[in-house]
């Protein structure tokens, strides 16, 4: 289990020891190269900061304070309307867990749509965190034979059934593993997150992951600025730069104020459930317990938090 | 000190601005490209990594497929760095330094290859040790920059000083280079083991996640790499007083059809694994050589990549047709496009195709992913005409046997 607990350390634990060193070596050289090439190239004082800066997460908490209110006023002038970045802590004593009733999922997709708008996806291109797959009953749960591209006039079609898709928020997460950077790391209440201003877009945790649960922004993501959602998190959904990896956070920006996410809200069916593994009265540990649960290619030794059930 | 380095840096500027006709005519055909090439990348990077044909079904495409045939190509020093210097087989040894800039080229084409596939080549810094923040030792792409990084200074610093000392007619520093050398052999299985295990490692994705990978890279790499080297050779000793015998050609094309061999051996067993256990992972090595659901686009190249490579098995096996330079070439030709296909898109490609949910989506490159590779390939070429053009008169005084100061004698491997 050396592995899982690997993951599990807190980025703070992980990057202390080094954080003096380099943030002295940044802070003579790369200060002064910046200042340089700032007046050179009369490039704006915003980018040449941003180019240099430390890993987010090594920060102290002045300096975050500082770029969460740089971001905020950044976005309010691109959307004409207040934004707020928070980088709301994890909650002790919580492990987010999920459920999905797939006996209950009917198709209709508007937990993507809810997740669109919520977490300020690209609307053109468009980019969905979730994928909600139409499995065949004749076939049952076989990826092979399964289509996300279905279009009838009402669901559900009699033939079929559906398995939603998103980040299955591993205890094992081959996405962290591969990034050659630590742009994306596993906090303490279990969440996969990206740093969008960390991350260099090689793409590597798209390779590696089994759900196809990271998306790419290929170009500069469109949002209308009255669509925009402007309770946002810094490692959640916040506004993100093209050439960047996203993904699902469990409503990052929601959860961790106690709130359920977006596509748990949205669900016409109660199919969605969310809870904290830690806390045995939760809904999630009830279903866990009362129900049969299962996870998706269990093979590949992910052990995600997203647990899949048929409650008849 | 400083002097001698000037003199070797304005000699070395002087011989590369040297040419006949021949020589502008190439190195502007390579400029053109170049142009072609940036102004191809430069829109990509106004626009995004949209303008290419990839998508989050297929995020890995044809640049990483050049990476990865590049790496290979970079390995294949050793190829012919090992007989030279283990076994002390002169014929070659003269000429092993060649391989060294053929080394150098491809690993700085390599690098520029991932350069353009990243999103945010301005944040490319991260990867550095100590300044960025090195995912190691988890990550093998983090392993991967380290050991492409390291291959490039040991082969920068061995060529430099060989050409340095060669300029100014003074003898090498045997203690100095030779170690240097010898490091070099397991510095290139590293990098091409090390490249293989980025796809190797990855679970997700059954078309990769195989054990003989990195054997099969290795095994490849002896063949493309030489075969680039063979045809050099042949162009030097026309157009140079370099004398390279039939004989070393013939030592390499043979220790070529091994490697061939191999590589296609593990290929067979590769596929008797996927056919005969027939589970839900053969998808895509049958997306490959069959097309499923009409979605086509690469079998014509797999079946051309097979093809070419068991036809240039067969003429680099048969003594008559190794020994014969039409023939010889021929198989060159053929090895060099087989392994590029197969070490390139085929590899790549059908590890995303279909995607970890079962989607198809077919990729196909666009002009502009084709116009920035061809123009790093011309960087590379400008890079690798540039270097020769510069060791080419040394190596050319170093074979009056009155000086007998570079690889011949000096160099004594117990």
């Amino acid at each position: 289990m050396s592995d899982a607990d690997h993951n599990r350390q807190t980025p703070g634990d992980r990057f202390d020891r080094s954080t003096d060193r380099r943030s002295l070596l940044i802070s003579t050289g790369l200060t002064a190269m910046a200042a340089v090439s700032a007046s050179v190239a009369g490039a704006s004082t915003r980018f040449v900061e941003r180019l240099l800066r430390t890993r987010f997460t090594e920060l102290s908490s002045e300096r975050k304070a500082e770029i969460l209110a740089d971001l905020e006023q950044e976005y309010g002038e691109r959307y004409a309307r207040k934004v707020t970045v928070a980088d709301t802590p994890p909650m002790d004593g919580v492990e987010f867990g999920y459920g999905l009733d797939i006996a209950r999922c009917v198709g209709c997709r508007r937990c993507v749509y809810a997740c669109v708008h919520e977490n300020n996806q690209s609307r053109d291109p468009q980019i969905h965190w979730i994928r909600v797959l139409r499995m065949e009953k004749e076939h049952g749960i076989e990826l092979a034979e399964s289509t996300a591209y279905y279009e009838p006039e009402l669901v559900p079609e009699p033939d079929a059934f559906y398995l939603p898709v998103a980040c299955q928020q591993c205890r094992n997460p081959a996405c962290v593993k591969v990034c050659p950077v630590k742009a994306t790391w596993q906090e303490p209440d279990g969440i996969v997150v990206i740093d969008p201003d960390w991350c260099i877009g090689c793409r590597c945790c798209m390779s590696a992951c089994p759900y196809g649960a990271r998306h790419y922004n290929w170009t500069d993501p469109t949002i209308p600025a009255a669509e925009l959602n402007p309770d946002t998190h810094y490692l959640g959904n916040r506004p993100r730069p093209k050439g960047i990896v996203e993904k699902c956070s469990f409503c990052i920006q929601r959860t961790r104020k106690g709130r359920y996410p977006a596509c748990v809200e949205i669900c016409p069916v109660g199919a969605r459930k969310f809870g904290n593994l830690l806390d045995e009265t939760s809904e999630m540990r009830y279903l866990m317990r009362e129900k049969r649960v299962f996870v998706l290619k269990e093979e590949l030794n992910t052990r995600p938090r997203f647990y899949y059930f048929y409650a008849t | 000190m400083i002097r001698d380095i000037f003199s070797f840096v304005s000699g070395s500027a002087r011989l590369v601005l040297q040419g006949n006709r021949w020589y502008f005519a190439w190195i502007t055909f390579l400029g053109v490209l170049i142009v072609w090439g940036v102004t191809a990348w430069i829109q990509q990077l106004n626009q995004g990594l949209i303008v290419t044909n990839m998508r989050d079904q297929v995020s890995w495409a044809f640049y990483i497929g050049n990476f990865t045939f590049l790496v290979g190509v970079a390995a294949a020093a050793v190829m012919l760095v090992i007989p030279a210097y283990i076994y002390n087989w002169k014929p070659i040894k003269e000429i092993a330094i060649f391989g060294e800039l053929l080394a150098v080229s491809a690993i700085v084409m390599c690098m520029l290859f991932v350069l353009v596939d990243v999103g945010r080549p301005d944040r490319a810094w991260h990867l550095m040790p100590f300044f960025g923040s090195l995912n190691l030792p988890s990550s093998l792409l983090g392993w991967d920059v380290l050991v492409l990084n390291a291959y490039l200074v040991l082969n920068v610093v061995i060529v430099g000083h060989l050409l340095f000392t060669g300029f100014h007619k003074r003898p090498y520093r045997r203690r100095f280079v030779v170690p240097l050398l010898l490091f070099s052999i397991p510095a290139a299985v590293g990098i091409h083991t090390v490249t293989a295990f980025v796809y190797a490692g990855v679970a997700a994705r059954p078309f990769w996640n195989s054990a003989i990978l990195a054997p099969r890279f290795i095994a490849s790499a002896f063949c493309s790499g030489p075969a680039i080297l063979l045809i050099l050779f042949q162009i030097l000793r026309r157009t140079t007083s370099i004398e390279i015998k039939n004989e070393a050609i013939w030592k390499i094309a043979e220790l070529m059809a091994y490697a061939m061999f191999l590589n296609l051996f593990l290929f067979g067993a590769e596929i008797f694994r996927e056919y005969y256990s027939n589970t839900h992972h053969l998808i895509h090595t049958q997306y490959l050589f069959s097309g499923i659901h009409g979605h086509r686009a690469l079998v014509p190249f797999a079946w051309g990549s097979l093809i070419a490579s068991v036809i240039a098995f067969l003429l680099f096996l048969f003594p008559t047709t190794r020994r014969n330079l039409v023939t010889l070439n021929l198989g060159c030709l053929l090895i060099y496009s087989g392994v590029y296909i197969e070490k390139g898109m085929a590899l790549v490609i059908p590890g995303m195709t279909p995607d970890t949910l079962g989607e198809f989506y077919e990729y196909v490159p666009t002009l502009i992913e084709v116009r920035i590779g061809a123009g790093i390939f011309a960087i590379g070429f400008l890079l690798f005409t540039m270097l020769c053009k510069i060791a080419i008169p040394i190596l050319q005084e170093s074979e009056d046997p009155a000086e007998e100061d570079l690889p011949q004698a000096e160099v004594a491997v117990p």
